[in-house]
């Protein structure tokens, strides 16, 4: 559905002289750290952010952020609110059959299962299993026998887990990695399940055929000089899997 | 904010939460409650002239406009408020597009509805892909206010006609028998008067308009409740003032905020009651002659 | 979109009891150009069992709640009056929404553990989940405001008719039971059905705030607003759910419309107060 926002945080980027070129919006979330949030000064960072800036400069687009609740994310890029998402999306199918993708700038996230430490491995058949909602691990919990219970932000599946409401979360392992890091052993991996989809890329309107050849050149001349691999360490550590 | 927020994780606990409440996404939060109040000055005036047409249809004596004021006026009353607001600003935007469409692309041989798109010529996009920002944040926040004002009208509209029923029949014939005419009658002695007795109604819709401005957030508006939400989630490593989950605290700021607005409120309305009563043939105006005595 | 009556009577099959868990019909929801009308007709019904139930216990607990609250504050005692006119500030003075995310994060507060009384350790986790937490929200709110409504109609209550039941000798309990009580609610009435719509009708906002969806059972604006977001399309979800709230209003009009003639049945028929499908907006 369509949710408009009225924000305070956007970057416009590009200079004053490119204000009669079309402007491409680019969508993100802005609640999903380390891949796109707000820092404390109200300004949309991460690791997309970064990224969406680059890939711009280097395609000579002019580019606006705009941040959307996650839940209406495809419906108002299908509807035209913004031209482009880049919101940690992983390309699957079923989501290839509404909107079209660049090729991944991010390799297919491990998905993971986080709970409070010592949770035995058997919730994950029978247990409570927090998710996002219209996200891929909604999905993947859905075909599990496990029960499902779902969340518009990613953060209160944590808090879920926490809290008792759920026995365990599924969700992108470098989302989890520092709530599991800094919770001090009291979250703790179950296990790691590869997802379907082509890794993280930006979702497009599957009309708009050139735009998405420029980002995918824009994508290929950061994979070659080693920009992308750069960023990739930068926002998510050594031990994230690099483009060859 | 302060000089010495420069390294956040070394401070001591008061300087800690000074900056930590001053920073720029705190400053979101304090900017988004006058989001909330000019919502609330822009929506009452605008639903209180909707009101006003409202209940001139209902009283009037045309049929067509009786039946369509009644239909409006009660419309609102069987279905939940939330639904008109999740539905209209929705629907008039692609109402809005739709029309802009057909007028600016008439060439356009692909249909509109394809599937699950909804899909316009880049002319018909309202507001224009191209336009700034600013544009945007207008046009998402004016279908708020007008959704708004078409619900709040309603409301007010039965409120207007009931206090428009009220004011004594005998004065309105009192009028007609100086040769007034129907419009004369109307202007000079039913809408001078009828205030007194709409004011009970308008406030209490006023106690409701207030009540209902979180739903701001449902539209994706950044309101309080929004801020809330946001600020008070937990922050891991990732930002520079790390905290654990604080939802709690910040709802309950949210909640004395709304305390403190529909206190305030009553205090005013006590106040204007007192004065709009001075000198009427109503039982508070009465209560005020024996007591000035 | 066309519909054949095969996959409409598989629809209401798969769907009609969605709402009350996945085993009562099918695992997944109808995603994107999967979804035709009839999904969304008997999707969105199935969902009412939510507005319902919520609306009709939280009414009929509150009921008892807002009679004592109500005694309370028309009580000369200060320490009974006070809270009772604290508890009617904070649950009319502040937004239903607020309330529902500020008692949802508090609830979650509650010990994972359970709370330990002697021997016994009470489960907490069960109070976050719809089903109880929000009910426990409404519970509270439409106290407040029938506490007000009765608050209003004891103070409106007859002198001559109080001094009638001295006269005929009753006091304390029996004079409450049979001349107070039936006479403040009689005068609340009208009032007290407005209310019930307004809290019917608030029963939707329960999934839109902080309580989350567990396999995707929710009420009927929650369905609604699912397929409004799936199709794009708002002019078929809304104005259904629209429609069933009409007639869930109508009904619950009505019924409150027989309780109304039977409290008004000794008076003279000019007296009697009429119910109507008059919109007054008093809350």
């Amino acid at each position: 559905m369509k949710k408009l926002v009225l924000s305070a945080a956007l970057l416009a980027l590009g200079s004053s002289t490119a204000m009669a070129q079309t402007v491409t919006r680019l969508g993100t979330e802005g609640a999903y750290p380390p891949y796109n949030y707000l820092d404390e000064s109200n300004q949309l960072v991460g690791f997309e952010i970064d990224l969406g800036n680059e890939l711009c400069a280097r395609a000579q687009l002019t580019c606006e952020w705009v941040q959307n609740d996650w839940d209406s994310i495809i419906p108002n890029l299908v509807g035209g609110n913004y031209d482009v998402i880049m919101a940690g999306m992983n390309a699957t199918e079923a989501r290839a059959e509404v909107i079209a993708f660049s090729q991944a700038y991010k390799l297919p996230d491990p998905s993971a299962y986080m709970a409070l430490a010592g949770t035995d491995m058997s919730v994950m058949e029978d247990g409570v299993i927090a998710a996002q909602s219209n996200t891929m691990q909604a999905s993947m919990v859905s075909d599990t026998s496990a029960t499902l219970i779902e969340f518009p932000t990613a953060d209160e599946t944590i808090a879920a887990v926490r809290n008792g409401t759920a026995d365990a979360v599924l969700a992108d392992r470098d989302f989890l990695v520092t709530y599991v890091e800094e919770s001090n052993g009291e979250l703790e991996f179950l296990a790691n399940v590869t997802p379907p989809g082509a890794g993280v890329s930006i979702g497009l309107r599957q009309s708009d055929t050139e735009l998405r050849a420029t980002f995918d050149a824009a994508i290929d001349s950061m994979k070659a000089d080693g920009s992308l691999n750069a960023l990739l360490v930068q926002w998510f550590g050594d031990e994230v899997d690099v483009f060859e | 904010m302060f000089a010495f927020c420069s390294d956040p994780a070394t401070l001591p606990q008061w300087q800690w939460m000074a900056c930590y409440l001053t920073t720029g996404s705190h400053f979101a939060l304090y900017r988004s409650v006058l989001v909330v109040l000019l919502l609330l000055a822009l929506a009452a005036p605008l639903a209180l002239g909707m009101g006003f047409l409202g209940a001139l249809a209902v009283r009037s004596g045309n049929l067509l406009l009786k039946s369509i004021g009644t239909i409006y006026v009660s419309m609102v009353r069987g279905v939940p408020d939330i639904i008109f607001f999740l539905f209209v600003p929705f629907a008039i935007d692609q109402g809005v597009e739709y029309a802009r469409h057909r007028i600016l692309c008439p060439d356009w041989d692909q249909p509109v509805r394809q599937g699950n798109d909804f899909i316009v010529c880049a002319a018909a996009k309202m507001p224009l892909a191209t336009d700034p920002l600013w544009v945007h944040n207008v046009w998402g926040f004016s279908l708020a206010l007008f959704a708004f004002a078409l619900v709040f009208g309603a409301f007010a509209a039965n409120t207007l006609n009931g206090a428009m029923n009220a004011v004594p029949r005998a004065q309105l014939e009192t009028g007609e028998a100086y040769g007034m005419t129907r419009r004369q009658t109307f202007r000079r002695i039913l809408l001078p008067q009828m205030w007194v007795y709409a004011l009970p109604g308008l406030s209490n819709l006023w106690m409701i308009l207030t009540k209902a401005t979180p739903l701001l957030f449902l539209l994706g508006i950044q309101d309080v409740v929004f801020w809330a939400r946001e600020l008070g989630g937990q922050k891991t490593g990732h930002y520079e003032y790390t905290h654990p989950d604080w939802r709690v605290w910040y709802f309950l700021g949210v909640l004395v905020f709304y305390l403190t607005l529909t206190w305030v409120s009553q205090r005013g309305f006590d106040r204007l009651m007192r004065k709009l009563n001075h000198g009427q043939a109503t039982a508070g105006g009465e209560a005020q002659r024996k007591a000035a005595i | 979109m066309s519909v054949d009556f095969a996959t409409c009577a598989e629809s209401f099959h798969g769907l009609i009891l969605r709402s009350l868990g996945r085993d009562f019909g099918d695992r997944l929801l109808p995603r994107g150009l999967e979804i035709n009308v009839c999904d969304q007709v008997f999707l969105i019904a199935s969902g009412l069992v939510w507005n319902v139930y919520l609306a009709a216990l939280a009414l009929f607990f509150g009921f008892f709640l807002a009679t004592a609250i109500a005694l309370a504050k028309s009580s000369e005692t200060r320490w009974l009056r006070s809270p009772a006119e604290a508890f009617v500030f904070i649950f009319r003075g502040s937004p239903l929404f607020v309330q529902f995310f500020f008692v949802y994060e508090a609830l979650v507060l509650l010990p994972r553990a359970g709370i330990e009384i002697g021997p016994i350790t009470l489960d907490t986790q069960w109070m976050t989940r719809a089903w109880a937490g929000a009910l426990f929200v409404l519970f509270l709110n439409t106290s407040a405001y029938t506490a007000e409504i009765f608050h209003g109609a004891l103070k409106s209550v007859p002198k001559g008719d109080l001094e009638a039941a001295d006269a005929y000798g009753l006091t304390g309990w029996t004079k409450f039971r049979r001349v107070t009580w039936p006479t403040m609610l009689r005068l609340a009435w009208p009032s007290y059905t407005n209310e019930a719509i307004f809290l019917l009708h608030a029963t939707t906002l329960v999934f839109f705030s902080a309580f989350p969806a567990w396999q995707q059972m929710g009420d009927a604006l929650y369905y609604a607003n699912y397929f409004a977001a799936q199709t794009f399309n708002p002019f078929i979800a809304y104005p259904i759910v629209g429609l069933y709230f009409v007639l869930m209003t109508l009904v619950l009009i009505g019924g409150f419309g027989v309780v109304n003639r039977r409290l008004n049945r000794h008076l003279p028929r000019a007296a009697r107060a009429r119910l109507r499908f008059r919109p007054h907006y008093i809350r």
